[in-house]
């Protein structure tokens, strides 16, 4: 164990320079975060992941965000267990009508103010599963969006680029 | 070989599955192996229904080792093998939910995907309007003074998918855990019949995000034995190669997780390096970081270049370097020991029972892998050893995970220097003439995926049915968190890391 944490101490740290944000991001964002809201958050920003339907592959990326590589929590954001603790609810999945009521429920938990942040192209508009039975659809369609951030799954980059600039816009 | 083939095209042709043929049988053949079944005779591979029909594939202890028989019931009703035999009795409830199909006097009669808020009964089989609403559903009792419940989900606390999980709990010892699933059903079987090969093969890779290129492959399999269409020996070698190349992925990210659950972040933290460097040499070889709709029926569509063969070995030998020192960082933490050792104990006359794959089958003494028991290409070609053990509980789980690594860091090692140059997939087309059957078996990171489809002649896609390893991995968990105390339980779920999204489809 000693020799891990020596080499933890003594090498480069892993992690890479931020990515720059998307302007269209910018753009989208630029409408949903108000003044006072950006004073009371700072760059603080506490996430509540929810699958509410996905494959599991928006999640694996999302997981990415953590590693050494990416290391969200320097830019002061950070996944939380509770949304009685979060800021924003990043959203994934196709929203399955069996998982709609645990969102809506989860969206009403979450203290004001609060946004939603859909991840991937099922979430934007239910991707493949768009015409079925059990599927409600784009994530918009259950709770308000403030930011989608597309891709099947977006990579960490990607998703990185994205939450930067929703924390840019609030400063 | 195409059996089909040797017929004439003006004939009606009766539909015969390839490689493994489909037999019909009548009520006592159905019950009699339902009966081999619970004696231990075969194994349950899985259990799927159609509009008036039922199939069951079991595996065989001789070649042919998959046996698939089908029922008609035209009635809807349908002699019930989970009464025999507790492993079908899942996929009975949810052949029930989707299709209307009702296993005679089974011993558990409630709906398993169905919620009751689809505002369809059955949908994929005569559906049924209904006013859309929440069913309440009753979890099976655990009685005594003491004990109280605890309620879990579906939203977790992590960033995992969703599903119920009920505690009985006696103080702090798991009395009783039961399971209720289905909340990420996403119609999978209503949106592959009807679909062209093409979307079909979209949605196989994603019925399980972290095993897309096993189901991908799976599915291309069975189109290829449908069809009778041989893959160009350089593509079977590619195939392999994403198929480890995800492997290794999965399980140096559980492998850290399961650390992480223990409150051992330095193994999280170092087992996260590796597996992000797995997907970002994935993402220059081939395209994708989770090397997502890089199959198609006939091959691959994405070929290795000169530098990527290059990239890749330098990452199996830096992978290499690391693995003896997670081992022994694993292996020697005896604080980490003290949480593994001996919590979430399953017993190999389980795993035997419910024919449990992967990770969960091999910590248990079932040592099966379709990669050697079905062979399908490369892997006659290629030397490896699976790990296996007989102790069953979490330390076993992440032990047979490197020995596993070492197989794959083994597999990835050959197909590098040896595979063949070549064309990369196979031209064929449809033949125009008749519908089609074929089915697969392929080992996925998490245990053994079952494939069986019928395509018709113009291509679309009938019934598609795909079976997650989870089905029978699911139930082991109840097993082994009993007379644990609660906070062992995220560790026992990571060691098994079964599959959400893959078992509600």
């Amino acid at each position: 164990m000693q020799k891990f944490l020596l080499q933890g101490l003594l090498r480069r740290a892993l992690t890479e320079q931020a990515p720059i944000p998307n302007p269209t991001s910018i753009a989208e964002l630029g409408y949903t975060l108000g003044r006072t809201a950006r004073q009371k958050l700072g760059r603080s920003l506490s996430i509540r992941e929810v699958d509410a339907g996905s494959c599991n592959g928006c999640e694996l990326e999302i997981h990415a965000l953590n590693n050494a590589f990416y290391d969200l929590e320097r830019f002061g954001m950070r996944f939380v267990a509770s949304p009685r603790h979060a800021d924003v609810l990043l959203v994934t999945g196709p929203v399955t009508k069996n998982m709609r009521e645990a969102l809506e429920r989860t969206y009403a938990a979450t203290p004001d103010p609060k946004w939603v942040i859909a991840v991937g192209d099922c979430a934007f508009d239910g991707g493949v599963y768009c015409e079925s039975y059990a599927c409600v659809g784009a994530v918009a369609n259950v709770v308000p969006v403030d930011l989608h951030i597309r891709g099947c799954p977006p990579d960490p980059t990607t998703l990185l680029k994205g939450l930067i600039a929703f924390v840019e816009t609030m400063n | 070989m195409n059996f089909a083939s040797k017929q004439t095209a003006d004939q009606p042709s009766p539909p015969s599955c390839l490689p493994w043929p489909r037999e019909s049988v009548d009520r006592a053949g159905w019950l009699a192996v339902g009966e081999s079944l619970a004696k231990g005779e075969r194994e349950l591979l899985s259990l799927w229904g159609e509009s008036s029909s039922v199939h069951m594939a079991v595996l065989e202890q001789r070649e042919p080792r998959v046996r698939i028989i089908t029922l008609d019931c035209p009635e809807d009703f349908f002699p019930s093998v989970g009464r025999l035999h507790p492993p079908a009795l899942r996929l009975e409830r949810a052949i029930c939910d989707l299709y209307g199909l009702k296993p005679e006097d089974a011993p558990d009669a409630r709906p398993w995907l169905d919620h009751g808020r689809w505002g369809v009964r059955h949908p994929c089989s005569a559906p049924e309007k209904i006013e859309s609403t929440s069913d309440p559903y009753a979890f099976l009792p655990a009685e005594g003074e003491p004990l109280h419940q605890i309620p879990v989900g579906p939203v977790h606390a992590g960033i995992i998918e969703p599903g119920h999980f009920r505690f009985s709990a006696n103080g702090e010892t798991v009395v009783r855990l039961e399971e209720r699933l289905g909340f990420v059903h996403k119609g999978v079987d209503q949106l592959m019949a009807g679909a062209s090969i093409e979307r079909a093969a979209r949605l196989a890779a994603r019925v399980s995000g972290d095993s897309t290129v096993a189901y991908s492959l799976a599915f291309a399999q069975a189109v290829e034995a449908a069809f009778d269409v041989n893959v160009p020996p350089r593509a079977t070698y590619l195939r392999a190669l994403m198929a480890e190349l995800e492997r290794l992925a999965n399980h140096f990210g559980d492998v850290g997780a399961i650390c992480n659950d223990a409150a051992f972040a330095l193994i999280h933290a170092q087992c996260g390096i590796v597996r992000e460097r797995i997907l970002r040499e994935a993402a220059n070889c081939f395209g994708h970081r989770l090397m997502m709709d890089r199959i198609a029926p006939g091959g691959t569509l994405v070929d290795l270049e000169r530098d990527g063969v290059r990239m890749l070995h330098a990452l199996v030998e830096w992978i290499e370097l690391m693995t003896p020192r997670l081992i022994a960082l694993f292996g020697d933490t005896t604080s980490l020991q003290d949480r593994t050792v001996g919590t979430g104990f399953v017993s190999e006359a389980l795993a035997k029972q419910y024919a449990c794959g992967g990770y969960v089958g091999r910590a248990s003494g079932r040592e099966f892998d379709a990669r050697k028991a079905i062979g399908y290409a490369p892997y006659p070609q290629l030397a490896f050893e699976i790990g296996c053990s007989k102790e069953g509980d979490v330390d076993a789980r992440v032990w047979v995970r490197f020995d596993e690594i070492k197989a794959s860091l083994q597999i990835v090692r050959q197909i590098l220097d040896e595979a063949p140059e070549g064309p990369i997939i196979a031209a064929w087309a449809l033949p125009e003439d008749w519908t089609r059957e074929g089915a697969a078996l392929v080992e996925g990171f998490r245990g053994d995926i079952f494939v069986w489809l019928r395509i018709r002649a113009d291509g679309v896609v009938q019934r598609c049915h795909l079976r997650d390893p989870s089905w029978f991995q699911w139930p082991l968990l109840e097993a082994a968190i009993k007379d644990n105390i609660v906070a062992d339980f995220p560790l026992c779920n990571k060691s098994f890391n079964c599959s959400y999204s893959g078992h509600d489809l």
